[in-house]
Order: C-alpha cells, then sequence, then structure tokens
C-alpha cells in the first residue's frame, strides 16, 4: 500500500495523460472525460495520502537506476503541502481548458501535455532526492514547451524559445550544483534539518557555491531577479496555460525548489550559520520590489499580472529566508494561497480575453456591469493580493511581517509594506475600471454573449468563482486545523525542532 | 645498415612519398596511384621489419597477402567511385567542399 | 559459444551473398530473417558473458601467434547486441523506405551484410591485424553504401568517405607492422604483457601512429571534414547505420587499445583526446546549430557527440568512466539511428531538405516528430532517458577526478545540443503559413523511428541491466 500510492498519484494524469494523445481531435467527449476523471481521481488519492500522512503512516517508493542514484518519491508533510494545491488546482484548471480551447485546434496535443506537466509537477512535489527532483524538474520544462508555443504563431515560438533559453539554462547550472553535492556527500536525499550539516570546515566555500548554484537553477522558474525574463515572455501562451505556469505548476515548483534546498538539503540553521540567507532575503526583495514597479507599467492585463507573479512568488523565498518558524510558516503558507489568488487572476483575464475580446488593462471599463461574477472573483483575488483583511493574502503578509521581525530583518517589513502599497497602485485602477466606469459601446471582440445570469461559458465561470471563494475561506478560517495555515505550522514544527511552535 | 633496416627505412619513405601523393595531389587518378604507392612501402615495411638472422619471417608474409587483396578491392572501388564521378559531371577532381 | 561467435560473422555474409544472388527485391527478406537470428546469437552471448563465462575463441583451431583468436567480453557483448539492435531496426526501415525503382536497392543488401559482418567481426576481434582486416571490411562496405546509386553529391562525398578511411588504415597498419616488428606478436593476450616494462621509441611511435590512424577512421576534430558531407549526402538508412555503428567501431578500436595494450604509458597524453573531444562538442554543435539543410545538422550533431566519447580518457581511472563511455555509445547509437529515422521521414513528407522547410509537420507526422523530440532529450541529456545516466556518469568521473573543465564541456554541450534540436522542433511546431502538399510516407518508417527513440529513452530506467553485463569482462 505504501509503495504504490505515490506512483498511483503519478499513473492518475500519465496515464489519461498519454491516451489523449492517442485520441482523435474530435472526440470531445472522450478527452474530456478521461481530463476529469483524472483529476477526480488524483484528488482522491491525495485526500488518501493526507489521511495516511496525519495518522503517521510512511509513503516510499524507491527504484535504482545506476548504483548509487535511486529514483525515490515520498510523501511528507512539506510535500503534501505542494501537492494538494496543485491537484485542487488541476482540477479547476481542467475544467477551465475545456471551456477555454473549445473548438481550438490541437487539443489533444494540448491535454496529453498538460497532464504530462501535472504529473512532473507531482513528481517534483514528491521527489525524496535532488536526483529525483532534477528528473521532473526537466520534464516539467519540457512538457510545459509545447503549450506554450500552442498557438504556433511566430511570436508564441519566440516565447517558447525564450522560455526554454531560460529554464534549460537553470536546468543545467542545477544539475552541476545537484552532482558537485552528490560527489561531496555520495548521495543527495532530503532530511528536515538538511544533510550537508556533518561536513568539515574545509568544505564550506564549496558548500557555499554549491548553494549558490542550486538557488540560481531553481530560481529561474521561482522567477527570481533577474532571472525572471522568461515570465513574462511566456504570456503569449493560452489563458489555462498562464494559470498553469503561474499558479500551479513551473513558478511553484521553483519556490518550492527553493524550500526544499534551504530546508532539507542545507537545513535553515546550518544556512544560517554559513551566512547565506540574508543575500538570499535581499534577492527576494529586489524582486519583489522591482516585479511591482514593473507591473505598473504595464497595460496589458495579463503582462502586469505576469510582473504581479514575479514580485508575489519572492514573498515565498523572502520568507524562507527569514530564519526563524515564523517567516517559514509565512513563506509556506503564501505558497499556498498566492497559487489560489493568482489562478483566480489568470482565470478572470481569460474570461475577459475570451468573452469581450479584452486583453488591455485600458479596455477594462465597465467590466464589472457585463461580467459581475468575473469582477467580482477578480476583486475577491486583488485584493488578497493587496493584504486586505479577511482574505488570504492577509495571512500571509501578517506572518510574513512577523517573521521578518523575528529575524532582525527591519528592511524586510518596510519592503513588504511598500510592496502592498505597490500592489495596491496596479491593481485598484483595475477594479475603478471594472466598477465605476461606463462600458464603451462595443466590446473589441464579443465573441460569447450574455444570456440572463450566464455572462460567460460556465466551465469559464465556475473554476474563478471556487478558487476566488477558497481565497476568502483560506482567510476566515485560517485557524481551523485543516487550513494552509496550520498545515504550514505543522511544516515548521518540524524543521525547527528545538523551538516551539508558534 | 642490416637488412631490414633497409627495407624499413625504404618502405617508411614509399609511404611518406605516397601519403604526399595522396594528400596533395588534385587529381583523382594521382591520389589513387598513390595510395598505391603507399599500400607497397607499407608492405615493405611489414615484411622487411620483422627478419631474424636474414630469414623471412612467414606471419607477415601473410598478414602482406591479405593487405594485398585489401589494397586491390579499395583501389577498385575508388576507380569505380572515380569513373562514375566523371561520368556524371566530368570531372576529375573532387568538387570543393559545401555543405549548406 | 564458438558457435554464436563463429554465427555472427558467417550469417551476415551468407545473407549478403544470398542478397546479392537473388537480386534487389528478395534481398531485404533475407537481411531480416538473418538478423533476427543474429540477434538471438547476441542475446546468447551477452546472457553467457553475464554468467562470467568470457569467450576466447581460436578461428579453426589455429592459436596464436598463428592463429586469429577471438574474444567477447563484456563490452563486446553489449557492442554486438547494439549492432544487431539498431541492424534489425534500420533493415525494416529500408524495406519501407526504398521504393520500387530505386537503383540504390541493388546495392544495398549485399553491403549492409557486409557491413554488420566486418562490424560483428571487429567487436570480437582480439590481436591487431583482424582489426585492420575486419575495419577495412567496414570502411569499403560503408563507402559503397554512401556513394550507392547516387547523384554526384553522394558519390564525391562517398570518395572524400574513401580517401580519409584509407588513410586511417594506413597509419593503422603501419603502427601494427612496427609493433610486430618490435614483438614478433599482433595478438592483444601475448602483447599485453610485453607492453608493461618501459617502451622503446619504436613502440611509442607505434602506438601513437595506431591511435592517429583511428582517429581519422572515428572522425575527431580536426579529421573530421570527411563525416557531415558522408552522412549528410547518404540515403536514411546509410547515414543512420554509418552515425550510430561505424564511427563507434572505430572508437571502440581504441578505446581497447588504450586499454588493454596502452593504459600506462598513454595516461600522460590522455589530455590530448580530450582537448579534441572538447572542441569537437563545441565545434561540431556550432555547425549543427548553423546548418541549413536538416540532415548535416543531424550530422554534425554526430561530430559533437563524438566529442564526448573521448572527453573520458583523462577519467579512465575511476570506475564510472567505462560504465559512461558505454552508456554513451548506447544510448547516441540509438538515438541517432532514431534522429536519421525521422529526419528521413520528414526529408521525403515535405519534399524538401531544409530545416526552414519543416512548418507545421507537427501537425502532419506527430509520431515522426515525437520520435525526433524523444532522439533530442537523449542527445541534450535530459531525464528520464540514457543520455542523461551518460552524461550523469560522465559528470560523476569528471567530479571524482578533480576535472572541471571536462565537467563544464559536458554542460556546454548539452545546452547547445537543445539550441540545434528545438531549432527543428520550433519549426515543426509553428503553423505553416500556407496549406502545402505532404508526401505520404509508410507508417512503418514513422514507427521504426518512434521505437528506437524510446528504446533510449526507456534504457534510462534499465541502465542497471546493461552496466552488469559491463562489469564481469571490463578490461584493465
Amino acid at each position: 500500500m505504501s509503495e504504490w500510492l505515490p506512483l498511483a498519484v503519478l499513473a492518475s494524469s500519465l496515464l489519461p495523460g498519454i491516451a489523449i494523445f492517442l485520441l482523435h481531435e474530435d472526440s470531445v467527449r472522450v478527452r474530456s472525460s478521461l481530463n476529469v476523471f483524472g483529476a477526480c481521481t488524483k484528488l482522491l488519492l491525495v485526500g488518501i495520502l493526507l489521511a495516511g500522512v496525519r495518522a503517521g503512516q510512511d509513503y516510499e517508493v524507491r527504484y535504482a537506476v545506476l548504483p548509487g542514484v535511486d529514483l525515490a518519491l515520498k510523501a511528507d508533510a512539506l510535500g503534501l503541502l505542494f501537492i494538494t494545491l496543485s491537484a485542487v488546482l488541476w482540477l479547476f484548471t481542467t475544467l477551465y481548458a475545456i471551456g477555454y480551447l473549445e473548438n481550438a485546434p490541437h487539443r489533444s496535443r494540448f491535454f496529453g501535455f498538460f497532464s504530462l506537466c501535472v504529473t512532473a509537477t507531482m513528481g517534483i512535489a514528491m521527489a525524496a532526492n535532488l536526483f529525483t527532483f532534477f528528473v521532473f524538474y526537466e520534464l516539467l520544462t519540457l512538457s510545459t514547451f509545447p503549450l506554450v508555443v500552442h498557438r504556433g504563431t511566430a511570436k508564441a515560438v519566440r516565447g517558447g524559445t525564450i522560455y526554454l533559453a531560460y529554464t534549460l539554462v537553470g536546468g543545467t547550472v542545477l544539475l552541476a550544483g545537484i552532482m558537485w553535492l552528490h560527489n561531496l556527500l555520495g548521495h543527495t536525499e532530503f532530511a528536515r534539518g538538511g544533510i550537508t550539516a556533518g561536513l568539515s570546515a574545509d568544505h564550506v566555500p564549496q558548500l557555499k557555491i554549491i548553494f549558490v548554484l542550486l538557488i540560481a537553477g531553481v530560481g529561474v522558474k521561482a522567477a527570481i531577479v533577474p532571472l525572471h525574463g522568461w515570465l513574462p515572455q511566456a504570456m503569449v501562451a493560452p489563458a489555462p496555460v498562464s494559470a498553469l505556469l503561474h499558479a500551479v505548476a513551473v513558478v511553484k515548483a521553483g519556490a518550492f525548489g527553493v524550500v526544499r534546498v534551504v530546508y532539507e538539503v542545507f537545513g535553515a540553521e546550518f544556512s544560517e550559520s554559513l551566512g547565506l540567507l540574508t543575500p538570499l532575503a535581499i534577492a527576494a526583495a529586489l524582486t519583489i520590489l522591482w516585479g511591482s514597479l514593473r507591473a505598473l507599467g504595464q497595460n496589458d492585463l495579463k503582462k502586469r499580472l505576469a510582473y504581479s507573479t514575479v514580485s508575489q512568488v519572492s514573498y515565498i523565498t523572502l520568507g524562507v529566508a527569514l530564519f526563524g518558524p515564523v517567516g517559514t510558516i509565512g513563506g509556506l503558507v503564501h505558497l499556498v494561497h498566492q497559487g489560489l489568488m493568482k489562478v483566480t487572476l489568470f482565470f478572470c483575464a481569460g474570461n475577459f480575453a475570451e468573452t469581450l475580446g479584452v486583453h488591455k488593462v485600458s479596455e477594462l471599463d465597465g467590466g464589472g456591469r457585463r461580467m459581475p461574477l468575473t469582477a467580482v472573483a477578480f476583486t475577491i483575488a486583488a485584493l488578497g493580493m493587496m493584504g486586505a483583511p479577511l482574505t488570504a493574502g492577509a495571512v500571509s503578509k501578517e506572518w510574513l511581517i512577523a517573521g521578518a521581525i523575528e529575524a532582525d530583518l527591519q528592511w524586510a517589513v518596510w519592503v513588504l509594506w511598500a510592496s502592498s502599497l505597490l500592489n495596491a497602485a496596479y491593481f485598484l485602477p483595475i477594479l475603478w475600471r471594472l466598477w465605476a466606469r461606463r462600458a464603451p459601446n462595443a466590446w473589441p471582440d464579443e465573441r460569447i454573449a450574455a444570456r440572463h445570469w450566464q455572462e460567460t461559458h460556465w466551465l469559464l465561470l465556475l473554476p474563478p468563482l471556487a478558487t476566488a471563494l477558497a481565497t476568502l475561506g483560506a482567510g476566515l478560517f485560517a485557524d481551523h486545523p485543516l487550513s494552509p495555515l496550520s498545515w504550514a505550522q505543522l511544516i515548521a514544527g518540524q524543521e525547527y525542532p528545538g523551538r516551539a511552535s508558534p | 645498415m642490416s637488412s631490414s633496416m633497409v627495407f624499413a627505412v625504404t618502405g617508411v619513405l614509399l609511404f611518406a612519398i605516397g601519403l604526399a601523393g595522396m594528400l596533395i595531389a588534385a587529381h583523382l587518378l594521382r591520389k589513387v596511384l598513390a595510395f598505391n604507392v603507399l599500400g607497397s612501402g607499407l608492405f615493405l615495411v611489414l615484411v622487411g621489419l620483422p627478419q631474424r638472422d636474414g630469414m623471412a619471417d612467414p606471419v607477415p608474409q601473410a598478414m602482406v597477402l591479405t593487405g594485398i587483396v585489401v589494397a586491390v578491392a579499395a583501389t577498385a572501388l575508388a576507380l569505380a567511385l572515380l569513373r562514375r564521378l566523371h561520368a556524371l559531371t566530368g570531372a576529375t577532381s573532387l568538387p570543393r567542399d559545401t555543405d549548406a | 559459444m564458438p558457435e554464436s561467435v563463429a554465427g555472427l560473422v558467417l550469417i551476415p555474409l551468407t545473407w549478403a551473398g544470398l542478397a546479392f544472388a537473388l537480386g534487389p527485391g528478395r534481398g531485404g527478406r533475407a537481411a531480416l530473417a538473418g538478423l533476427v537470428v543474429q540477434g538471438g546469437l547476441a542475446l546468447q552471448l551477452a546472457m553467457a558473458v553475464n554468467d562470467r563465462r568470457s569467450a576466447h575463441v581460436a578461428a579453426g583451431g589455429w592459436d596464436a601467434p598463428l592463429g586469429i583468436e577471438l574474444a567477447v567480453d563484456g563490452l563486446s557483448a553489449t557492442m554486438l547486441l547494439l549492432t544487431q539492435l539498431i541492424g534489425l531496426s534500420l533493415v525494416i526501415y529500408a524495406r519501407a523506405y526504398f521504393g520500387a525503382a530505386d537503383p540504390e536497392r541493388r546495392y544495398f543488401w549485399p553491403l549492409v551484410g557486409l557491413l554488420i559482418a566486418g562490424l560483428n567481426a571487429l567487436f570480437i576481434t582480439a590481436d591487431l591485424f583482424n582489426a585492420y582486416v575486419t575495419l577495412e571490411i567496414v570502411g569499403l562496405a560503408a563507402v559503397g553504401l554512401v556513394g550507392a546509386g547516387g547523384e554526384a553529391q553522394r558519390v564525391g562525398a562517398a570518395l572524400r568517405y574513401l580517401f580519409a578511411t584509407l588513410l586511417g588504415s594506413a597509419f593503422y597498419l603501419l603502427g601494427v607492422a612496427l609493433m610486430y616488428g618490435a614483438y614478433g606478436t599482433v595478438s592483444f593476450s601475448s602483447l599485453a604483457p610485453l607492453l608493461t616494462a618501459e617502451m622503446s621509441v619504436a613502440v611509442l611511435m607505434a602506438g601513437g601512429l595506431m591511435l592517429a590512424g583511428l582517429m581519422i577512421k572515428s572522425a575527431l576534430l580536426p579529421f573530421h571534414g570527411w563525416l557531415p558531407p558522408a552522412h549528410g549526402s547518404a540515403s536514411t538508412p546509410v547515414s543512420a547505420l554509418l552515425s550510430a555503428l561505424v564511427v563507434k567501431a572505430a572508437f571502440y578500436l581504441i578505446l581497447r587499445l588504450w586499454l588493454d595494450l596502452f593504459a600506462a604509458q598513454a595516461a600522460p597524453l590522455a589530455w590530448l583526446p580530450a582537448l579534441l573531444g572538447a572542441c569537437a562538442v563545441l565545434w561540431g554543435s556550432w555547425r549543427a546549430i548553423t546548418a541549413v539543410r536538416l540532415k548535416m545538422l543531424v550530422a554534425y550533431s554526430t561530430v559533437a557527440q563524438l566529442g564526448y566519447l573521448f572527453l573520458v580518457f583523462p577519467l579512465l581511472a575511476g570506475a564510472a568512466a567505462m560504465q559512461a563511455v558505454v552508456m554513451q555509445i548506447v544510448a547516441h547509437g540509438l538515438a541517432k539511428a532514431a534522429m536519421f529515422a525521422a529526419a528521413g521521414v520528414l526529408v521525403s513528407a515535405s519534399r524538401q531538405d531544409r530545416v526552414a522547410g519543416l512548418q507545421g509537420m507537427a501537425h502532419h507526422l506527430p509520431l515522426t516528430i515525437a520520435a525526433f523530440a524523444l532522439a533530442g532529450v537523449t542527445l541534450m541529456g535530459l531525464p528520464p532517458s540514457a543520455g542523461f545516466l551518460a552524461k550523469w556518469l560522465l559528470i560523476q568521473s569528471a567530479f571524482a577526478a578533480g576535472q572541471w573543465g571536462i565537467v563544464a564541456v559536458v554542460l556546454a554541450g548539452g545546452l547547445l545540443a537543445a539550441v540545434y534540436v528545438f531549432r527543428v522542433l520550433r519549426q515543426a511546431l509553428m503553423e505553416a503559413p500556407t496549406a502545402r502538399p505532404i508526401s505520404p510516407v509508410p507508417r512503418t518508417l514513422e514507427w521504426v523511428a518512434f521505437a528506437l527513440a524510446g528504446a533510449s529513452v526507456l534504457l534510462g530506467f534499465r541502465a542497471g541491466d546493461l552496466l552488469g553485463l559491463l562489469t564481469p569482462g571490463v578490461p584493465g
């Protein structure tokens, strides 16, 4: 039981994915059923995993690829945080994509790679050592490339090429770090508290370089400045892909990688003793500010959201770099919260584009009247991004600020406040346009007519409303034992065993 | 100088002449001829070098026989290709290397 | 055991002759039947070697130094398996590839039989002169295959190839002559103990000549000039055979000579092949990135990938180095055969041979593009392929030996490979600007390409079996 469950989680998207590749373009029913069936099965299996791990059960499966090098999957608390987020969001993104891509070309190819992408994400979450992490990390790169270039236009291909250039170079740097570490230690298994603390002091300079290599490698996907250049370019992909890349899979995988490297390869205490956390915090802070500043100047809605992602994901990195359980909790919980909020925003942006042909912020005037449900979802998520009370974003912000204070980094508190203000600066105008301005006489390209309350296709409405509700729920019920916050507290308690869990 | 050294040095000289011819000559037929000269030098070294007390060693002689067969086959192949190239394009030397 | 060994050489010779006698149409069936049997024999040999029974056969009952000795160990068994597997796949491909009126069909089957017979013999040879004979058989058959039934460009490429290969063999034979002159024997087993002592100038020269000749034949920079025209202009099954197997044969001999005979003396010079290999990786990748024709891109990729093999020489002290080499040979063999097979389909279908003309191919020929992509994944060294394992083992050995330069070259090579592989994939995924005529292509061709590519990726999971085969008989 304990061996096949992780494999089953992978199979629940891999097998439907392979089947979908073989399907004819017109078999819409079969394909949609396979997609939804896979997503639901995965949720079910993840639920079983959660229950099991909570009860203290161990799930691990190993396969020796080379002597001394294993492919290993395990389900631990940290991995489960990521898996659960991905599984839940995948279901909604699948529904959204089915609705969005109705009658679009090459759907079988799209959903095949879609499923592969999620399989790779699951593998990243469950990886028990850096080798396995790397295998699935590169698989993620390979399976997202066809999604980014899906439309086949010259612009899409250019965006995809830039994406590939960044991620492959990042992958190479990551591999260099992994192999160097493997050379020093003989293995790269993740362990709470890290595995490098036992090495002698002569190795410290090498360890510092390895840290930089590893963080740079995962930092490309985590969009840490200056490695973020691919993210705005990848906006050329269809909206479900942007949602997937920025909330569910790619960017989260990078951030998750940062968490794993700092906590389970080097260990929080050891990283702090090597003086590595402060530079990481500075890099994160720079990214937070830079992303927010660039977002201000973007008129294209998806590009604005892209830069917002660059900024927000570094909240997670900052949380990780703030030494102490409070900062850790802030970073980890934001991993979940940012996912929920960002996916909502992208769903809404996709709705505006698909229904009304609206791609620019300046074209959103009166959107609230025409598409109230979408606009409400957008508003909730945007408020969450700003850290407004009662939303998930507020919870993250509160813990991050407390963490910065605990770690004695006053300047980080200022950075977080500044970022909230900047978030307001680029989200409030959008909300203003949506609700307070009058709509133009004609929308740029109205493709889906409104029918009573159904402002657009129901498949495009359900996911953003669901995730917006989740955003509210995560904020309101943060103290519930099953909330993301509680889960983050559990993980932090394991990472800092000496301290009392706050 | 012992007889084996005489043979060996002569063989090496012939090898060098043949090598130069193969590399420098432009006309394909000359290249083939140079190859044969090179081969002869090679066989001379092979047979002449391992002489012991003036007696010939039979094993390299077997090797040289094999070598001659190979050289004949190679020359035949070269000539066939050469003729075909000439029949197709009228050229008697290799075209400039174009790998667009 | 001796029967399997003899069979592997005699059976291909038989069906080569049969193919010649039967005429153009029927030769393919003889080849197919022969290769299936050979595959079985190679498997049998591999299992025997796995049980720690390495074979040593004296042909005709004559022992060395008069007779021809044949020996099979782990490395040989692996190469034999690879040869039969790729040979079988490409024979199936070729049967579907050649149209009924293709003039090349007449020569292809007998020459392929000769080629495979020569390759099999090369991998089991245990003395220097027999190696020369097998090298020549392989070389001449390969030249014939390149030039067969072709127009001027192909014949020119074949001639260039012929002169290069003859030059290489000539250097090699001169080295053998000097060796025999010094020691009076050419068999590996007799020479090995004699060479551990301090060596004379003549022997050093002999070694140098032999290695130089073999380097010319394996297209190591700067002797690579013959390879791109030959592999790029030949017909697709021939290009695949050449890139996947023939160049590896010469490298195999270099490895054998280095490990069995010259290990101690050559070690200080190990930086030279490594440096040339590094240059090959960078230069070959660069030419592939800028290549206009698809098959030239794949041919230059071969030049680059061969460079990886030569990087291993400074690392041979470590245990993982041999594993890395074998993994790379097998991975590249399968992937390159797959890539040429896919390229052949793409060129046929799009009726032109340029990379820029492949727009929209992902829609028309998804299986072929998938095959090209999977083969590319192996060449780039991305997980979960066999190429990735080869890269891992190579970098691991380099780290263990403290050779940072080699680590950098391997990593850079992977990125450069990504550039030229994705050049092709990008074009294929682009929407074609106008509807274009696509020639129908037999499905067999696509499936062979896909199977080979899939094998190169799946091997990434079953590497343990392959490497286990290697260990009982690793020389040195």
